[in-house]
């Protein structure tokens, strides 16, 4: 369905600093649509830096961003309309706890994509329904689990019919049992044909569904191959002792 | 594998439970606690009889008439005299006497209606405010409210536009001048600081020094002293002849005053919102107005709710500053009063009597946050 040959984020000579500490070192990334990038590497590597330059959560000093041809600029308007295309699953969820779960999930369509309540409301029940909590609807979010939490937040990020999505260790802040609830609504998503970059350490989800793994380390892209190529024939040192590491316990 | 016995259920120790135990861990938990206790004990035996003697049981009750909120009863056919009364107890007739005065000032005895209706319109208001939390309109009924609320109120108190007859601020005075006082600075001074506290968190440099450095000025200059200013400088600023109300001058200086302190406060409920938060909803695509009224606000100004109103309450207790600057508030009303020489000797009763409305209404205002507190905590728990 997707055109596999159109880019849609295109990240080139990215350079990132925090004061003085270089976070990103010269990155080159072009992600084509539909496709479903996983990043990995250690702590501390940038992983989260790159993920939120691509929506401009962080702001970056040199080389540039475009998502679906719109370059990421200090533009208030355009970085508004980005965002109304890329949306983001947080480690932590950041549902916002005073608002009802159907509540969480109408706000964006409501404010910002000038949707009727009726409509947005349908909607959210429906996305609910997927993710397989819609009888949670009326609660409110620290009465659900972790797990029921993170797939609120997936609802959430779909509301705004996003072409990108962007998930940051969406399952490490959760307990070992309600990893696999959350990764199975990300596999059906990658499944459907939506560009996804997740920055995870489930390696079994990157080799089920990854078109490319992508390996960073000390701010920069390392390696980058398919999930065959990625696990098998690792080229650089770092990226073998790191799969050794993550494999092994 | 051993099986054991099933145990049976026991009331705990007699020394355990009880009055006892109470008595133990609280008050003579140790000899120094002891010693406080007994301490304590012993004053308020010396404090308490006198002051029940003067309050109550010396005092004379009975003479007179009172106005109450404009309504007249008679006690007795005696009038109520200095002399009447004893110079034991306290002399409660004087405040019957008095009331009006403490409650209106110089408020027109025949106009009396108007305040009451204002004074009867707010108490609805802490009536229907917590009916209509779940009525499906209440967004436009707290809305019209809110609008509705202080242009009647103005309308009924001022007079004038044709309708009643028009009552000079001057003549405002006692218990309804300090709730206007009150609630007027609190009303006006909560979004300038509610603006303010973003303000100061603002990226943008300008917006950012300004607030700062005005909470700062604010929060570095007494109370009185802005009074002052206001009643004396501002009117220099303004052109010379243009007559402009003293009461209007003091509102504002406390409105700015009160900007200050709610700046901060709302600053800490500001600071105590998790990232995680402003990432989210500049994630969906918010803007910075949509981010902080859907998202930010909602939560810091909760839990600020406890230090909202406990720097409401100081403001209350503050308006009695106003009497500085010639405005007469229930309190400069009493000390006015004490000067009657009809009634010489008689101030003690006055201040007794304010202290009491003071703390009826500033208890019932903590009171009443407690329950909007635990209200909005329950959105949160089961
Ligand atoms: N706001 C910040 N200010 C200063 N330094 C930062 C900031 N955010 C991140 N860093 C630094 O930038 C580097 C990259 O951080 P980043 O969060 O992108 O790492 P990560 O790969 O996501 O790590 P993790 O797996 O622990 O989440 C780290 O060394 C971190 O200390
Ligand atoms: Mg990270």
């Amino acid at each position: 369905m997707s055109d596999k040959n159109t880019n849609i984020i295109e990240i080139s000579e990215l350079n990132k600093w925090y004061g003085d500490f270089h976070a990103l070192k010269n990155i080159n990334l072009d992600i084509k649509e539909g496709e479903i990038i996983v990043v990995c590497g250690p702590s501390g590597s940038g992983k989260s830096t790159l993920i939120r330059c691509v929506n401009f959560l962080e702001k970056f000093q040199e080389g540039s961003i475009l998502v679906s041809g719109t370059e990421l600029t200090d533009d208030a308007q355009k970085i508004r309309k980005i965002r109304s295309e890329v949306s983001m699953v947080f480690q932590h969820f950041n549902l916002f706890p005073h608002l009802t779960i159907v509540d969480n999930l109408t706000l964006a369509p409501i404010w910002v994509h000038n949707e009727t309540k009726q409509e947005a409301r349908e909607k959210a029940l429906k996305l609910l329904d997927r993710v397989g909590i819609k009888d949670q609807a009326e609660k409110y979010p620290n009465q659900l689990s972790g797990g029921q939490q993170q797939r609120v937040a997936i609802a959430r990020s779909l509301c705004t019919n996003p072409k990108i999505m962007l998930f940051d260790e969406p399952t490490s802040a959760l307990d070992p049992e309600m990893i696999s609830e959350v990764l199975d609504v990300m596999i059906e998503l990658a499944r459907e044909g939506i560009t996804m970059i997740c920055v995870t350490h489930e390696m079994g989800f990157a080799r089920k569904v990854a078109n490319r793994i992508i390996f960073m380390d000390d701010g920069q892209i390392v390696e980058e191959n398919d999930p065959e190529n990625f696990f098998n024939n690792a080229e650089s040192d770092r990226l073998q002792l790191f799969l050794n590491q993550i494999l092994t316990h | 594998m051993p099986v054991f016995d099933q145990q049976e259920t026991r009331k705990p120790p007699i020394s355990q439970i009880g009055a006892i135990l109470w008595l133990k861990t609280n008050l003579f938990s140790s000899w120094i606690n002891s010693i406080l206790t007994f301490a304590s004990l012993y004053l308020l035996y010396i404090m308490i009889p006198p002051l029940l003697n003067w309050m109550i049981f010396d005092a004379s009750f009975s003479f007179g008439t009172i106005n109450f909120f404009g309504f007249e009863i008679k006690f007795s056919e005696e009038m109520a005299t200095n002399d009447n009364c004893g110079r034991v107890g306290a002399c409660w007739p004087y405040i019957y006497e008095k009331l009006y005065m403490y409650t209106y000032g110089f408020y027109p005895r025949t106009e009396t209606w108007r305040p009451n209706t204002v004074f009867a319109l707010t108490g609805l208001l802490f009536v229907i405010v917590p009916l209509v939390k779940n009525y499906k309109y209440k967004n436009r009924v707290t809305l019209s409210l809110i609008i509705l609320y202080p242009l009647i109120s103005y309308i009924l108190i001022a007079g004038g536009f044709g309708l009643l007859t028009p009552v000079d601020t001057d003549q405002w005075g006692g218990l309804l001048l300090t709730l206007i006082i009150a609630s007027v600075g609190i009303i006006v001074s909560f979004p300038i600081g509610v603006l303010l506290a973003l303000g100061r968190q603002s990226n943008l440099k300008v917006i950012k020094l300004f607030s700062t450095l005005f909470i700062e000025f604010i929060r570095a200059v007494p109370l009185i002293t802005i009074l002052f200013m206001a009643s004396f400088v501002l009117p220099l600023f303004l052109e010379s002849g243009n007559y402009f109300d003293k009461l209007l001058r003091a509102l504002i200086g406390i409105a700015l005053f009160q900007a200050a302190y709610f700046a901060e406060v709302v600053r800490g409920g500001l600071q105590a919102i998790p990232r995680g938060q402003y990432e989210a909803a500049d994630a969906i695509g918010l803007s910075y107005f949509q981010k902080n009224v859907l998202i930010i606000l909602p939560q810091a100004l909760k839990i600020s709710i406890p230090n909202i109103v406990g720097s409401s309450i100081s403001l209350f207790k503050d308006t009695t500053l106003v009497l500085i600057i010639g405005l007469f508030d229930m309190l400069a009303m009493v000390n006015l009063t004490s000067n009657d020489p009809y009634w010489l000797g008689r101030e003690t009763e006055g201040f007794v009597f304010v202290t009491m409305v003071m703390w009826a209404i500033l208890y019932t205002m903590s009171r009443y946050s407690r329950k909007l507190e635990l209200r909005f905590n329950t959105e949160n728990k089961n």
